[in-house]
Formats: C-alpha cells, structure tokens, sequence
C-alpha cells in the first residue's frame, strides 16, 4: 500500500465551554466522505484531552470549532499545549470567526480558519493541505 | 523524538519499540500506525515487538450499536486505572465501503478513561468484516509489548455473526441492552455463544431483568460446552454511565482471566488466536490476487455457458496456479 492510499487521521473536537457541535458533525461527515479517518472527540474537551488524542491517534490534523467568541484565547492555547507536547500537528479552526482576527490566530500558529460559508470542497482542501497531503485522501 | 518515516528500516522500528517500552506514547501511536499501514512497515513492528509479548490480558467488548460497549470501556478502564492498572483500549468502527473514510466515535464517551490517562486508539475496520479490522491482533501486540495491561479491544456494532473478538482476546465480554430481543433471539446462533461473560448494560432500564431471564434461560438450554475451561458464563449487571456494577465487572474480568491460567486454556487460546491471525492474513492476501484475477482476466459474457461457480473456480485455478 502505497503512502497516499492511507487515510488523513483528523481529530476534531469543541474545547472549553460551547455546546453548539451541529457545525463539527457536519464537517465531520464531510471529511468522512472524503475518505478521511475522523476520530470525533465532542463537546467539552481540555486541551489536555485534545492533545492526548492528537498523540494517541497520531492524527495528521486537529480541528477545533468554536462559536463562542473564544477563538482568539482557545486558538494559542491549543496550539501551544501542541507544541509543549512535542507535537507539530496544524491546528484548522472552524466556526465564527471575525475577518479582523484572522491575522492573530495565523500569527499564533493556526494553520488556517474555515467560516460558516466554506464549501465542502474548500473544507475538504483546506484539511489536505494542513495535513501536506495535497491532491490525495 | 521525531518519529522515523515509514520504511524507514528496522532499526528505527526496533528505536521505536524501544521507546515506546519506556513509555514514550507518542512512539506506541507511531508502531501503531506502522501495524495499519500493514506491508513491510507491519512485519518489522512484528519483529521488533515479538520479544516483549504476552502479558497482557486482552479483553473483547462486543455487542450490539449503542448497547454501551464504549460507555463500559470507559468506566471499566478507568476503575482499573485509578486502581493502579495500565490499562489501554482499541476502539474500532468502520469505514465506509464507498470512500473508506470513517468517524471513529468512541473517544466521545471516554473523556473519564483519558483523563485517568488510559491509553486509547481509535482504529477504523478498514475493509475488514468480522466487527475488527485486521491490523488488530498486530496493534494488540504493540500495547502489550509497551507494557499496557489489560489491552480492551472494543469491536464495532454487531450484529448476530460478528465473532472475530473471540479470535483477538483472551476473555470476550458481550453486551446487551434491555429490549434487544426475546427468549428466541437469545438461542440463535452466533455471538451469544461465545460470550465469556455477558453484561446487561441499561440496568436502570424497563426490561433489564427479563433480558437477563431470558440470557440465563438460554444458558440453562446450552448442551455444549462452547467456551471450554471456564464454566457458565457470568451475567453482570451495569448502569455504566454511573459506573454501577463496574466493579462487579472488573472481578468478574479478572476472575476469568484465573480461570483460564488455572485451567491451561489461556495458552490454548493464544495458539488459537494465532492461527486466526494467520488464516485472515491469507483471505486477505487472497482477497486481492481475487480482485487482481477478476480486473485482468474479467469474465465471459453473461449469455456464455460458463456459470458464476464455473467462473470462480476458473479464476482459482489461475490464482492457486
């Protein structure tokens, strides 16, 4: 089997208190279509959870979706809790995300951010080229 | 440590197997990954593993789509850990045969384990039928060469035939939830035959004592000893999302366990399980010369005089040689 013929491992979780996960099952169903491999954390998650599952899994990509305004502290905080671990995993934000603060969040490591209208193609695309894996499942 | 590409070779494997022993679990997710990837990668995980294996007790979670297998493993694992164990979990769920891309649901209901700092993996079938996905029995051996004990395989959601856990572990525990069926149900063949143990998850539910009736019932009709060396395989009662009757589980995994040391049997059924092992490594290797055999030799019109059967024994004979 040849490396492109593997599946993306993608963790996806909510961190922190937001209980609006309709917009992470919808994206979890599209990476599924993908042929990606999802492994759906949830609702509620520590950032120690996140990353013990980012290591455990060896997942190529985590997304976290956030609708509750606390992107801009949640986002450098998983990122860095990653890098603390050792692990050098992009992080794709999803959710409700202000154009002004995208600047910040690339600034603090976040590999990309994907709004409400992104299409199924551009999220598909968007987790590929996180994880390098351009142009395959 | 940076984790060494693929094909690396063996001596990053073997690097790899080092760490992992000593506790680096970024090292046991890489081999695990090396295990799915099968191929080369798979058989120096293999050898380099080899040495450190079989002390682990493995422990099959089947039953039923949302009977509570992940619930259980959750409480169950984290008892155990709390407990002083080191115990990890193999969570499979399946891919989808149309895009083999999967949603590996399993860790949603075991924050509490991963909080206790049990090890989990989340590990899609991958093609695989049986309610396991090949990589499996390789994976197992990865957790328990890295010094994890016990090692609990949850399988998918089964339904009647999905048997294959009783190949993979030790000691397979089937669960039901009340309302999964009645005192026929209960004497069909299948999983319920081979169960070690039998939990009645949903214990707070209306129906709970008649599913265990109707269990007890059809092991007080068994004329056969299907699960030899351990006796009458024991009912527990859980409400695992309180974490009741979990310690009732837990003694009733562990005095199994005695009783297959006691009894000789354990080592019979790891020999079994590596025969197993062997035999769905063949059907898959077979599997494919059969897909590679129907792409490039394909098949006579459907008017012609040859017969599916005809056909199949003709692409045989060119597989077999």
């Amino acid at each position: 089997m040849v490396d492109s013929g593997l599946p993306i491992r993608v963790v996806l979780a909510k961190l922190g208190l937001d209980g609006h996960d309709r917009g992470l099952k919808v994206v979890a169903r599209m990476l599924r279509d993908a042929g990606m491999e999802v492994v759906y954390l949830g609702l509620r998650q520590t950032t120690d959870n996140i990353v013990a599952a980012v290591e455990q899994e060896d997942a190529d990509v985590v997304g976290i979706s956030m609708h509750n305004a606390g992107h801009l502290t949640l986002g450098p905080l998983i990122v860095r809790a990653l890098g603390e671990a050792g692990l050098a995993v992009p992080v794709v934000i999803g959710g409700i995300v202000p154009d002004t603060d995208l600047a910040e969040l690339e600034a603090a490591g976040v590999a990309a951010v994907l709004g409400p209208g992104a299409s199924v193609e551009e999220v598909v695309t968007t987790v590929r080229s996180a994880a390098g894996r351009d142009g395959s499942t | 440590m940076e984790a060494p590409e693929p094909g690396a070779g063996s001596s990053a494997v073997a690097e790899l197997a080092e760490a992992s022993r000593s506790g680096d679990r970024r090292a046991t997710a890489r081999l695990l990954s090396l295990v799915e990837r099968g191929g080369d990668p798979a058989d120096e995980v293999a050898s380099a593993t080899q040495a450190h294996v079989g002390e682990a007790h493995v422990v099959g979670i089947t039953g039923a789509p949302g009977s509570g297998k992940s619930t259980i493993t959750n409480s169950l694992t984290t008892l155990l850990a709390e407990a002083g164990h080191r115990p990890a979990v193999l969570a499979v769920d399946p891919s989808s045969p149309l895009t083999g891309g999967a949603i590996l649901g399993d860790r949603v209901r075991m924050s509490g384990a991963s909080g206790a700092g049990v090890f989990i993996r989340s590990m899609a079938t991958r093609g695989h039928a049986g309610g396991l996905a090949l990589a499996v029995p390789g994976a197992v051996r990865v957790l328990d060469a890295a010094g994890f004990d016990p090692v609990v395989v949850e399988t998918v959601g089964v339904g009647q035939v999905e048997v294959d856990v009783t190949d993979a572990a030790d000691t397979t525990v089937v669960v039901v939830a009340p309302g999964w069926g009645d005192a026929v149900q209960a004497n069909k063949a299948g999983l319920l035959e081979v169960a070690d143990l039998f939990v009645v998850n949903k214990a707070d539910r209306p129906g709970a004592t008649d599913a265990r009736r109707d269990l007890d019932l059809m092991l007080d009709l068994s004329t056969v000893v299907t699960r030899p060396g351990t006796g009458r395989p024991s009912i527990t009662m859980t409400t695992a999302t309180e974490g009741d009757g979990i310690g009732e589980l837990a003694a009733a995994v562990t005095g199994h366990l005695d009783l297959l040391c006691e009894g000789g049997e354990l080592d019979q059924r790891r020999e079994k399980r590596r025969i197993a092992e062997v035999r769905a490594h063949l059907e898959h290797l077979l599997a494919g010369a059969a897909d590679e055999a129907l792409a490039t030799e394909g098949l006579q019109p459907v008017q012609a005089s040859e017969s599916p059967m005809m056909a199949a024994r003709r692409l045989a004979r060119k597989i077999l040689g």
